[in-house]
């Protein structure tokens, strides 16, 4: 059997270890990821997925445990292959939508011209196409957050870590991009870690759904949800669809 | 557009109204008349003190600009320089620059360099702390975010950091441009040989109105040309192409 692509076991994390206020943000986790996958991390406020996401990236140093990134396929360099969305859109709003899209292209000093024909192909992508020469401040949210997505891609990363991307949004707006996120996975078979505390989204997303409990922050369990792609939203009516979330609930102790 | 100007002129108007009609004398109130008058009097010599004055403001401002923003760039680079010096910066902004003037002129001597420290001694605090204020308006998810695609300090600097602290460089720079003025001209008042100031005290002996008039519109005039650069320069850095 290959390696996968992203394993985590054991993995925990300490913050200000031995001092008055120590805090275990991580306790125990174990989660191996394929290439391609979509994965939804769920769980309730402080229960450690957005530290879990900061570790996997590279940004925080675990206190224990393993994390191997990369599998069989080559290297993987967290300073080249990861790309981020956060609850926030982050644009500059002194950049175009095209400039702010070319931002990590320009600190990896990629090749100018080919990074831009491809953030011009990743606003098609996100549905902003003839839009490369707006501000942010003449988007609305939702079309901010799509900008952020065109960017986590641009430098063709091979993991893209998304922490609670569309929390900021309206319901509606947010399950209209739920679909176009579903999309642009599927055109462009990235691997995903899709954090969020929203459980119908989570199982709406996610070929697997890592539930996560807080006090202890550990990972409660992985369930595969065994919903096909394509998947739209009246798969929300589906009685397996409604299985999966009460399973989610349950997890949470919000039965 | 029209309304404004129109709204100028009519205080202009009413002004020489006052003047003409109003019975008072001319050492109380001049009018805009004779007060452009004086223009034409070489004695005041209107270009050489004109220019001075604008020497010192420009000079104590440019300063003021280039130290402020290199030590706010310091603070924002080291955290220990911020938490050690800040707090001093505090306590020397509580001094009134004003009251410095006398000092400065036994340190400096009369004249134009003097009289650009005590305007640049005035100006100086608001443009320092706009500015570091403006380096640290970053959020950690964007230095989270820059990192991930290897982003070194200079360039998180040169193309999120500064670019996004310019708005507050500006607003500092407006507020220092009219206190760069003012410092100009105290220290003209305590003790120079030149400048709009000087000319002030000058004509003053001799009840000579209209050109201290005269003198404090050439003042003004200094002030704005100086906040209009400021101005134009945010415009062409910052709010044009809808960015701000």
């Amino acid at each position: 059997m290959t390696k996968p692509f992203i394993h985590v076991s054991n993995l925990r994390k300490v913050f200000n270890p031995g001092k008055a206020n120590e805090y275990l943000a991580l306790s125990d986790v174990s989660l191996d990821i394929e290439e391609g996958e979509l994965i939804s991390i769920v769980g309730p406020s402080g229960c450690g997925k957005s530290t879990l996401l900061m570790i996997v990236a590279g940004l925080l140093e675990a206190s224990g445990g393993t994390l191997e990134i990369g599998g069989g396929a080559g290297a993987f360099d967290p300073h080249r292959h990861v790309g981020m969305v956060f609850q926030q859109a982050l644009l500059l709003k002194w950049r175009t939508v095209l400039d702010n899209v070319l931002l990590p292209a320009e600190f990896l000093r990629l090749p100018r011209r080919e990074a831009r024909e491809r953030a011009r192909d990743l606003l098609n992508l996100v549905g902003l196409e003839g839009q490369e020469t707006k501000y942010p401040k003449q988007l609305s949210g939702g079309q901010q957050q799509r900008v952020a997505i065109a960017r986590s891609l641009v430098h063709d990363p091979r993991l893209v870590l998304m922490d609670e991307p569309f929390g900021a949004l309206d319901a509606l707006t947010r399950e209209k991009m739920n679909l176009e996120l579903l999309r642009i996975w599927e055109q462009s078979g990235k691997t995903i870690l899709f954090v969020t505390h929203g459980i119908s989204e989570a199982v709406l997303l996610g070929s697997r759904i890592a539930v996560m409990t807080a006090g202890p922050a550990r990972l409660a369990r992985k369930i595969d949800v065994d919903l096909p792609y394509p998947r739209r939203l009246d798969m929300k009516t589906h009685e397996n669809f409604g299985a999966y979330t009460r399973e989610v609930y349950g997890l949470l102790g919000m039965e | 557009m029209a309304g404004p100007i129109l709204l100028h002129l009519l205080v202009v108007l009413i002004w020489q109204l006052v003047a003409d009609y109003g019975g008072l004398p001319t050492y109380i109130l001049p009018s805009p008349t004779e007060t452009l008058a004086t223009l034409f009097e070489p004695r005041n010599r209107w270009i050489e003190n004109t220019g001075i004055t604008a020497l010192e403001i420009f000079g104590g401002f440019l300063l003021a600009v280039g130290i402020g923003v290199t030590i706010a760039l310091l603070f924002s680079w080291s955290r220990l320089t911020l938490v050690l010096f800040m707090p001093l910066l505090v306590s020397l902004n509580m001094i009134p620059k004003v009251a410095l003037g006398p000092l400065i002129i036994v340190w400096f001597g009369y004249g134009v360099v003097t009289n650009m420290a005590i305007a640049f001694a005035i100006c100086f605090f608001p443009i320092v702390i706009t500015t570091a204020r403006g380096l640290s308006e970053i959020e950690p998810e964007m230095l989270y975010l820059a990192r991930t695609v290897n982003a070194s300090k200079w360039q998180i600097f040169l193309k999120i950091q500064f670019p996004g602290a310019l708005p507050y460089i500006f607003s500092g720079m407006k507020v220092s441009a009219v206190l760069a003025v003012a410092g100009a001209i105290v220290g003209e008042f305590i003790g120079s040989e030149k400048g709009l100031g000087y000319l002030m005290l000058q004509v003053q002996i001799n009840l000579d109105t209209a050109t201290m008039f005269m003198a404090v519109l050439m003042i003004t005039l200094i002030g704005v040309v100086l906040y209009g650069a400021v101005a134009l320069l945010e415009w062409l850095l910052v709010k044009r192409g809808g960015a701000a």
